[in-house]
């Protein structure tokens, strides 16, 4: 309590001003059939008028669980059980319901993290804007509807009258995000919570999402609690942050501030393990956590962290409860480490031994001119169908031993690539050979076993990559019999122990069933079932995006190894630009279909870009202060895909656009270097103009950054 | 939306037709037709039929002719409302079936104007306080009586309110309010634990929606958090159910019209089926299935009309 | 990276907890089944060796109870059910080993429950025949349950097979199997159970005929949809970009991972064809006489028993048949809020 009260804060100083918002020694539990469960605990928060405060963490941490205490909104079985969070000097908890409801959404609003989810889907948008205002401001209903269109209009959403009569169904994802930001700005609140108000979205609509926010902030004087696993966003958004872990805060002060000087052991292990520019698969490669995050009834005596860090002593870090500390006796910095000034923080987190990029051999996968179009579904009494190119004229090859990445956004085509190249789908055109084995039309049924084996699958999502109905060992054992392996029963049980050892899980792991595994060590399992039948070529689509960045460090590396070690040829298929660039050989960058440019890694990450590639560049967060990005943020969502344009796919959204022959015309191929090609109709001179979308900052000039 | 009513209804003349085709060609089986040549030639038994007897009555009664030609014949007399004679009643079908059907009809009549506000009410108020005890209560009385089937329900109604209390008549052998209750109650208390346990599911699933919080969070009133989000969203699953109560109904009509004596749809069917009247069998499943495939497309055009996802899909 | 490879604690495993995989207990539901099924439909094959048939099934019955009594622990409601069920299974086994009169033969007709009449308890009372209802009671337990599981078994059998085909398969298959499942469903259930007994004649046999037709569609239905749901999990594309079969992707892939809706809806439809058979019997459609049947005491009964005094020959099977079912459905909503808990 007391640690709280005489923790003074920067603009404290200057008068008395009250803080919006200040969550003191805030202990959240949920009650569940084992019992209580802390979700957060001993939480401090502090919010000054017109600032932006980011809270960061992996899932688990308790991030979500402070909005929803903060909006008092824990549900049947949640409970504020220490602390109060007071909202201009009054503590929300003691509140009754009707004074609670006057204060939601008229002074406290929240934004969601799936807008489609989190709107009414039989009202129409209008209706459901109005409706702040009708109970809030008790404007007649047309007032409230005309200023309803008018914020729809001021969070720049194309054609408000048309979205005003809309059902919620019927706008794309980015429109159902401003709308549910224009509904939470109605009322002009003085708070404004964002739980992950981006992850659903991609990320050229994030960026304008991301934008839109920064706005409200400048315009509206609105304080902003803002919540995301990526630091790259809080970097973008937000002045102050709050490191969380397992429940409590660890690190606290402005942002620029704690990215340069990283106090707390947890802290430094994040940014270790996420894909900054500067990260490197061969020179500095990532470095993942250890360990797994305590269950939340299970911590650990002392330092939550302890088990995981590296710093740790026992008989210190594990004798009580650790309190939040200053940092260089500055208050407004602080920290959860009582060994903040044994630790020398400059030295680099270890790097593991150098490895050498293994040489690319011949050409294992060569594809041309390939197309898989599907017939949309008139059905009966509905006339023809229409055509969605999944795939257009796609062309590319991959060496042995090569990591070829497909990078873009929902509906680019790069998981029905994948369907194409494993035999779930046929392709409609054009060729696939693999060494000598022609794919393109052949179905699964149909190719023989050694060509099924040679190419393997990792999947997406780690809840659903193995089957809950069978044992982690038989899983894998299937595909060593079925790819014929090992025949003899001993043998196989050797194999699937050797590939456990692989993936560096316990033999035991075998006789598990997947439920008892987390989530990213059924993503190893995953790993070693595709290895199983020693695959000449795997295909990963997307396999770290649904694990925390901790767990995706490792699973990244530990991929890459065994690639590596086996020169696997490995398509990574992602929407993430960071990871790509970390470790690809060659990128391919699709949109709608098509590859709009490809090349070697860092010719990709270089002028001249694709102006596609330019925007991506530029949407993509990084959560380093010494990169500066120029930004370009487009407009406009995503054309579907059973309707593009005419002439290049982009053109829509393209900021280069030249009318009357981007629209009508599809673009030739330039190609700057022998193998980098791009897909545009601007002059080759205007591509080589181009300046990079990143640059190191001046360091004079660092430390004003990040608390923009 | 026209499009996807239109291929309903497609699909309803489809069902209709193999309906149709599957009744005319069990009925027109040589086991059936023999059947019906004993009864129609004086009632000896089967075996006693010699083989050429029967083989005059074919011819007589056209029977040697090809099936489709027999089939079309059979549909063209139903259109004309020719739906054959009962040998049973020695009455036509078609006045026979419609007053039934009127019978019947009263009675769904009252099972609905009672189940529906009862089950919907009871549903809702479960629903909206999940785990609490008011939704504990209803939850427990809504099983307790899906479980008793109608049979037993009768029972139980007839032993205490016919023959201990008295104040209802045991069998409806008449045309008065009062003999509509006790069938009437026993259908509706087994239906309405049966809706009224989705209406709960329904509304209790939609209270945990992400929408129905940020109405809360949004600040609006409790009550109109419910009217205009819970409700309106909760009540398109139960409404598509109720009107598919009908066929459930059409089901228990049997059970209950024969315990209590009522001259209903159900009770024909049965007797009919009993004494192997066949013409009555063939139209009044041919009704019931009409019925049934009817309730399902004003169902499935409700669930359109009320679903803007799908209306403006 | 080693701590990655700490295992979870796994505790201890007891006996019952063993048991209670799905193999162990299929196959004690078996043990009960199969000598049942023995003893009611092909009694007069077995001969001598009738009377000890029903033997294993007792000790059978009880080990199961205690199983999956221990498994849903965590649910009251599941357990009463429970309870209600194999309380009826217990009897149903163990009727011929237990002190009951013949339930056939006519002792004293109208005797009042709880009432002594020349020497002997009559616990139930007799019929108007002078049977006892107890033992009647007993026995028509057995053939009840014998009908219903057998009856719901292959319309599960059917249903499943054309769902998985109908979800997983699609295309065409799917298009036919839809189709004549709509065609099917749109017949009120009871005039399709009056169609087809009437079209092939009353007997048990017959009306497990009838039972798949009017429940496989229904079944049919929930499994597709299940299907449909699973089929587009990333293990079933693992099995397939391994080159799998399609009977094996739908047997061992996809069917397991579809159980625990099955089993709940299994529960409700034990319930539900209970009900058909006694409702059948009552209108005297399906099983004959004079060997005793819930539905037939009613029949028998609701002619002759409509004065308040008598009513018990009416309430004693009404009752009987109400708890088997409360106790299925009992069974179905324990365990569809248990597998909403996690």
């Amino acid at each position: 309590m007391d640690q709280a009260l005489d923790r003074p804060h920067p603009s404290a100083e200057s008068g008395p001003i009250v803080p919006v918002l200040e969550c003191r020694n805030l202990s959240v539990s949920y009650y569940t059939r084992a019992g209580e469960v802390p979700a957060v605990t001993d939480f401090n928060l502090r919010l000054m008028p017109g600032e932006a405060h980011g809270l960061v963490g992996e899932s688990g941490c308790g991030k979500s669980t402070v909005a929803l205490a903060i909006m008092q909104y824990l549900g049947g079985n949640g409970r504020i059980v220490g602390g109060e969070i007071l909202f201009d000097g009054r503590d929300l908890a003691k509140m009754k319901a009707e004074d609670l409801r006057r204060i939601r959404g008229a002074e406290i609003a929240m934004v969601y993290q799936e807008p489609m989810a989190s709107l009414n889907p039989s009202m129409t948008v209008g209706a459901q804007l109005a409706e702040v205002l009708l109970y809030h401001d008790r404007l007649s209903r047309p007032t409230a509807l005309e200023r309803a269109r008018a914020m729809l209009e001021s969070v720049r959403v194309p054609d408000p009258d048309r979205i005003m009569a809309a059902y919620p169904h019927q706008i794309s994802g980015g429109q159902q995000q401003r709308v549910v930001i224009a509904m939470a700005l109605l009322s002009n609140p003085k708070l404004l919570v964002l739980d992950e108000p981006t992850t659903a979205l991609d990320v050229t609509i994030e960026a304008g999402i991301v934008e839109l926010i920064r706005e409200i902030g400048a315009a509206h004087g609105t304080s902003i609690i803002y919540i995301s696993h990526n630091l790259g966003l809080i970097l973008e958004t937000c002045d102050w942050v709050t490191v969380m872990y397992a429940g409590e805060a660890v690190e606290v002060g402005p942002v620029g501030e704690l990215f340069d000087a990283i106090r707390h052991p947890y802290t430094r292990g994040l940014f270790a393990s996420i894909p900054l520019p500067s990260a490197d698969k061969i020179s500095r490669p990532l470095v993942p956590i250890p360990g797994q995050l305590p269950l939340p009834y299970d911590r650990p005596r002392g330092c939550n962290f302890g088990p995981r860090c590296e710093f740790f002593i026992a008989g210190s870090c594990d004798s009580g409860p650790i309190p939040m500390l200053p940092v260089w006796n500055a208050e407004h910095r602080r920290s959860r480490c009582i060994r903040i000034d044994e630790i020398d923080w400059e030295r680099p987190p270890a790097p593991p031994a150098l490895q050498a990029a293994p040489p690319p051999g011949d050409i294992l996968l060569k594809v041309e001119d390939l197309s898989k179009h599907y017939e949309l579904e008139g059905g009966f009494l509905a006339g023809g169908g229409r055509t969605v190119k999944a795939n257009e004229s796609l062309t590319f090859d991959a060496r042995e031993a090569e990591t070829v990445a497909i990078v873009g956004e929902s509906g680019c085509g790069k998981s029905t690539f994948a369907k194409v190249l494993t035999g779930l789908e046929t392709a409609t055109d054009g060729s696939i050979r693999l060494g000598d084995v022609e794919l393109g039309a052949v179905p699964i049924e149909k190719r023989d076993a050694r060509t099924v084996a040679a190419l393997q699958m990792v999947f997406q999502n780690p809840f659903d990559t193995l089957n809950p109905s069978h044992s982690v060992g038989s899983q894998i054992a299937r595909v060593i019999r079925k790819f014929g392996v090992e025949r003899d029963e001993a043998k196989v049980r050797q194999r699937v122990d050797a590939l456990l050892d692989m993936v560096k899980l316990p033999r035991a792991f075998a006789r598990r069933k997947p439920r008892q595994l987390s989530g990213g060590q059924k993503q190893r399992v995953g790993i070693a079932r595709a290895f199983a039948g020693n695959p000449r070529m795997v295909i990963a689509d997307e396999p770290v995006s649904a694990l925390d960045v901790s767990v995706q460090a490792a699973v990244t590396e530990l991929l890459m190894d065994i690639q590596r070690e086996h020169r696997t040829t490995l398509i990574f298929i992602s929407h993430d630009l960071s990871i790509v660039r970390y470790l690809a050989d060659r990128i391919l960058v699709m949109y709608l279909g098509r590859i709009m440019e490809q090349g070697r890694t860092e010719e990709i990450f270089a002028p001249p870009y694709h102006p596609y590639t330019e925007a991506l560049l530029s949407a993509v967060p990084v959560a380093d202060t010494r990169i500066e990005k120029r930004k370009v943020v487009l407009s406009g969502d995503l054309p579907s895909p059973s309707d593009p344009p005419a002439g290049c796919p982009f053109s829509t959204r393209c900021p280069y656009a030249i009318p009357g022959t981007c629209d009508v015309v599809p673009p030739p191929v330039f190609e700057p270097s022998p193998g980098h090609r791009i897909l545009c109709h601007l002059a080759p001179e205007t591509l080589m103009a181009m300046k990079p979308v990143m640059s190191e900052r001046e360091p004079e000039t660092r430390a004003a950054s990040g608390s923009s | 939306m026209l499009k996807l009513i239109l291929r309903r209804l497609a699909q309803m003349m489809l069902i209709m037709v193999a309906v149709s085709l599957i009744l005319f060609g069990v009925f027109d089986s040589p086991k059936f037709k023999r059947q019906l040549a004993v009864n129609e030639l004086g009632g000896f038994a089967v075996q006693t039929l010699s083989p050429a007897d029967y083989q005059a009555w074919l011819e007589r009664k056209g029977l040697n002719v090809p099936f489709a030609e027999r089939y079309w014949k059979w549909l063209t007399g139903i259109a004309r409302g020719d739906f054959g004679r009962s040998f049973q009643k020695s009455a036509d079908v078609g006045p026979l079936l419609g007053r039934a059907l009127l019978n019947t009809g009263k009675l769904a009549l009252c099972v609905f104007v009672i189940m529906i506000p009862l089950a919907l009410v009871t549903g809702v108020m479960a629903g909206i306080r999940e785990g609490s005890f008011q939704d504990r209560s209803i939850s427990f009385l809504a099983v307790l009586f899906t479980s008793i089937p109608e049979i037993a329900t009768a029972i139980f109604l007839t032993v205490i309110f016919a023959l201990w209390l008295g104040w209802f008549p045991a069998k409806s052998r008449g045309d008065g309010l009062e003999f509509l209750v006790l069938p009437a109650l026993t259908l509706v208390l087994y239906d309405f634990g049966y809706v009224a346990r989705l209406t709960r599911a329904s509304v209790a699933e939609v209270m945990q929606s992400q929408y129905v919080r940020t109405a809360i969070l949004k600040g609006l009133p409790y009550r109109r958090v419910v009217i205009r989000h819970v409700l309106r969203n909760a009540l398109i699953a139960p409404f598509t159910v109720i009107v598919l109560q009908l066929n459930w109904i059409l089901s228990g009509v049997v059970v209950v019209e024969v315990f209590f004596q009522y001259n209903g749809f159900g009770k024909l069917l049965l007797d009919a089926a009993l004494f192997g009247d066949l013409y009555v069998v063939q139209a009044a499943t041919l009704a019931a299935v009409l019925v049934a495939v009817l309730s399902q497309l004003i169902s499935d055009i409700g669930y359109v009309l009320l679903n803007p996802r799908i209306r403006f899909g | 990276m080693s701590a990655i490879a700490e295992p979870l604690p796994s505790p201890p495993v007891p006996v019952l907890a063993r048991l209670a995989r799905p193999r162990f207990a299929l196959a004690l539901l078996l043990l009960i089944w199969v000598p049942l099924v023995a003893y009611v439909m092909f009694g007069r094959e077995l001969g001598p060796y009738r009377s000890y048939v029903l033997i294993p099934a007792i000790p059978a019955a009880l080990l199961l109870y205690a199983v999956a009594a221990r498994t849903w622990r965590e649910s009251t409601i599941a357990v009463a059910g429970l309870t209600l069920v194999f309380f009826w299974i217990l009897l149903a086994v163990s009727a011929p080993y237990l002190p009951l009169l013949d339930p056939n033969k006519p002792v004293a007709p109208f005797v009042t429950p709880f009432t002594e009449r020349n020497g002997i308890f009559f616990w139930l009372g007799t019929d108007m025949r002078g049977r006892d209802l107890l033992a009647r009671t007993i026995w028509g337990c057995q053939r009840v349950l014998v009908w219903g599981i057998t009856a719901t078994a292959a319309a599960y059998l059917v249903g499943t097979m054309l769902g998985l085909i109908a979800g997983y398969r699609g295309g065409w298959r799917d298009e036919v199997v839809s189709f004549v499942g709509n065609v099917l469903l749109s017949f009120p259930v009871m005039v399709l159970f009056i169609l087809i007994l009437n079209y092939l004649g009353q007997s048990g046999f017959n009306i497990v005929i009838a039972v798949t037709f009017s429940s496989a569609p229904a079944i049919m239905r929930i499994v597709r949809g299940l299907a449909l749901d699973v089929k587009s999990r990333d293990y079933i594309h693992a099995a397939q970009v391994r080159g799998e079969r399609p009977l094996r992707i739908m047997l061992v892939e996809l069917l397991p991972n579809v159980r625990g809706p099955l089993i709940v809806d299994a529960c409700l439809r034990l319930g539900y064809t209970t009900v058909a058979i006694t409702t059948l019997t009552f209108l005297g459609l399906g099983l004959q006489p004079p060997d005793p049947d819930w539905g037939l005491m009613i029949k028998e009964a609701s002619t002759t028993a409509l004065v308040f005094k008598f009513s018990y020959m009416l309430v004693v099977p009404a009752l009987s048949v109400s708890s088997l079912i409360l106790g299925f459905n009992l069974m179905a909503d324990g365990l569809r809020e248990m597998s909403l808990r996690d």
